[in-house]
């Protein structure tokens, strides 16, 4: 299975979060992530979908959000020419002998430190999925309290806009 | 102008030029039937005597006049009530705006009295639904959701409106006209499908709803007459071609001719217009008409490869699609094509087996009802043995004169619909086909017919057992006939006299003649209970087995 991220551009109406995932939840589609994001335009939220399926699925998946009322455009983003980003937030557990290689960790990474207490640290870092993913991989061995990591949010590079 | 939250509503319906609307009342409604109430919107209120009942009427109102049909409900129960009639609108595209009461804005979310979240509930089984938070957003959420049912492909709508929104008043203004979107095909996808058409030895034109919601079931016959091309249909498309016309091949599916099955398997070219591949005709997927190209005409894109894997698909209204196409296409004899589709019948469509029992079968019946009835009569059904019965046997000739809840496949739609048909086309004569156990979920709608002195004549093919559910056990189950026998002893025509309607009891041939020639006759509904053998099963029956179609 292959994964495609969908910018989708929805008007600000109460619901159309739940017309959204309703559609995927009846027609049996995989949403891997989801993230809201406002835009420049008040009118207008931008849903960035991470989804699972093939081309096939993948049409389907385009022609009927397409369908909702909602729905203003949707845009296949063009993975290859295109910044997709997660933000991540981590409140590691620390004690004399581990606070400095957490610490190092996260120079490494260019995590930020946004938050110290006596027991544990918050760490905040942005980057691609694969950047998370090795983030995590690497600190691992240390005591995880509570972790939050949002969705892909996507934008292609160039001056164009998807709308 | 200052209007007021229910006058709005009803001014709304005027400019759509609604002028009959079903609907119970109750609490959270109430503004919009006090507004009803002097009669001087010019606007029929029609009650049934269920809101599911009351909106298959509106659904069955809109199927046979093309206009949008109107349903109004109160909160919570009422509102729930309309789901089922909702989804059955939705899965058979037709235009329904169902407009339901709310408890007031400072009691929602508080689980107050009959409050219920409809817009959540019926989010899955409509095109679009609005809730109106603001006076001033309800004449354009009103507009907007007629438009969307009628838009593209049909649908239901449902629009929410909060009691304390219905009272108040806001500044009303006239609507800016606006035109719909027109859907037409692409000239050069045009071209294609001509060139596709003009080279094929074995074409077959496979038609849904679509061509009969689009009105252009009359431009599908002269396309069939001018280019010589064979056609068959889903159950949503009968009487889009005359069931005795010679292009007409017959019902494809499930319940379809064991010919067409065959016709679909060898043709060389398929074009589907204004159907959707459901899994009740394309019964073996991707396989279905294995050895041609296939052509999708549908005004919804999202159709178009979904169910079947499509060479070219054109996504536009089917009247222009044909209009467009008439003159390209050449006329061709295709002798051989045509000596081999008849060969089929000749070898494959074996008469009803059932057909020459003795007594009173639903055969018999459906042949005698053709010779009775006004050939633009409109049969409707509920949903079993007693619709495809029908279905398979009834000669329709006219598209809108077959009024069956293809899609949903809801028991319970019949009683309702016919109250809703002969509103819509009181000038026509209107039966309702139904089984013992469908009528056991409707019959309270002969309350509405008898209210309203409809003329609906009701037959009931009474074999005292769910025949379709039965015949599934028979056949999968090893004749086990787990709550499918025994259905009731119900006397149908006692229950229609205590309605008010007549009724009378046919267990004979005979009897049913006299019937028959009595209710014709009868200047209000008639119910005809007919006692058949719960023996007689719906043949033929296909499968899909193993990558192959078995043929029962």
């Amino acid at each position: 299975m292959e994964k495609y991220i969908l910018s989708v551009l929805v008007s600000n109406q109460s619901g159309v979060l739940s017309r959204v995932s309703s559609l995927f939840g009846q027609r049996g589609y995989n949403i891997a992530s989801l993230t809201v994001s406002a835009t420049n335009n008040d009118a207008i939220s931008r849903i960035t979908l991470v989804v699972r399926g093939d081309e096939y699925i993948l049409e389907q998946i385009v022609k009927q959000l397409s369908k909702l009322e909602d729905v203003v455009k949707v845009h296949k983003v063009d993975v290859q020419n295109a910044l997709c980003r997660e933000l991540l937030l981590l409140k590691v557990a620390i004690d004399p002998s581990t606070l400095t290689k957490v610490k190092e960790a996260a120079e490494l990474f260019r995590a930020k430190i946004i938050d110290v207490a006596p027991a544990s640290i918050i760490l905040e870092l942005t980057g691609q999925e694969s950047k998370i993913d090795a983030f995590l991989e690497f600190l691992s061995p240390y005591t995880i309290i509570e972790m939050c990591r949002t969705g892909i949010t996507a934008m292609e590079r160039g001056s164009g806009a998807v709308l | 102008m200052q209007y007021t939250g229910a006058r709005i509503v009803l001014e709304i319906l005027k400019e759509n030029d609604i002028d009959t609307i079903f609907g119970y009342p109750g609490g959270a409604i109430l503004p919009i039937y006090d507004e009803l109430y002097t009669g001087s919107h010019g606007i029929r209120s029609i009650r049934g005597a269920h809101e599911q009942g009351t909106a298959h009427a509106a659904d069955a109102y809109a199927r046979v006049t093309g206009k949008t049909g109107v349903v109004l409900a109160t909160s919570g129960p009422g509102a729930t009530n309309l789901v089922t009639a909702l989804a059955t609108a939705q899965a058979d595209s037709v235009p329904l705006v169902a407009i339901t009461g709310n408890t007031s804005m400072d009691l929602i979310g508080k689980d107050s009295f009959q409050e219920v979240y409809i817009a959540g509930i019926t989010m899955p089984v409509t095109k679009h639904n609005f809730v109106v938070r603001d006076v001033a957003a309800l004449a354009p959420s009103l507009r907007r959701a007629f438009e969307i049912a009628q838009e593209g492909r049909c649908g239901a709508v449902l629009v929410d409106i909060p009691k304390n929104i219905l009272t108040q008043a806001t500044t009303f203004t006239k609507p800016k006209k606006k035109r719909a979107p027109a859907y037409r095909a692409r000239k050069s996808d045009i071209r294609k499908l001509a060139a596709l058409i003009n080279a094929s030895t074995r074409p077959l034109l496979y038609f849904g709803g679509g061509v009969i919601a689009g009105g252009a079931s009359n431009m599908l016959l002269s396309l069939c007459m001018e280019a010589n091309l064979p056609a068959c249909h889903t159950l949503m498309g009968t009487g889009a071609l005359p069931s005795d016309c010679p292009y007409n091949l017959g019902l494809a599916g499930m319940h379809g001719r064991r010919s067409v099955a065959k016709a679909i398997d060898e043709c060389d070219l398929l074009v589907a217009i204004g159907t959707r591949f459901s899994d009740r005709v394309a019964l073996s997927g991707k396989d279905f008409a294995h050895e041609a190209k296939r052509v999708h005409i549908d005004i919804d894109d999202a159709e178009i490869s979904k169910n079947i894997r499509i060479s070219l698909g054109i996504q536009a209204d089917a009247a222009d699609v044909l209009a467009q196409l008439a003159p390209l296409v050449e006329p061709k004899a295709r002798t051989a094509w045509f000596d081999r589709l008849h060969k089929l019948q000749d070898m494959l469509d074996k008469p009803d087996p059932y057909a020459s029992i003795p007594g009173l079968s639903p055969m018999y019946i459906l042949d005698r009802l053709a010779q009775a009835a006004q050939e633009d009569a409109i049969l409707v059904t509920d949903v079993g043995q007693h619709q495809i019965w029908a279905a398979q046997r009834y000669p329709f000739r006219y598209p809108k004169t077959l009024i069956t809840p293809g899609g949903l496949g809801t028991m319970g739609f019949g009683m309702g619909a016919s109250v809703g048909a002969k509103l819509a086309a009181p000038q026509k004569q209107v039966f309702l086909i139904t089984g013992d156990g469908s009528f056991h979920m409707d019959l309270i709608e002969l309350a509405t017919a008898v209210r309203y002195g409809l003329a609906v004549k009701v037959i009931v093919l009474d074999n005292e057992s769910l025949g379709m559910v039965r015949q599934w056990q028979h056949l999968q189950y090893g004749g086990r006939y787990a709550e499918s026998d025994d259905v009731g002893t119900t006397d149908f025509a006692a229950v229609a006299r205590a309605f008010g309607a007549q009724g009378t009891n046919a267990d004979t041939c005979a009897a049913f003649d006299a019937a028959l020639a009595t209710a014709m006759q009868a200047d209000g509904p008639f119910v005809i209970h007919c006692k058949i053998d719960k023996r007689i099963e719906v043949s033929p029956l296909l499968q899909e087995s193993g990558g192959h179609i078995l043929m029962r």
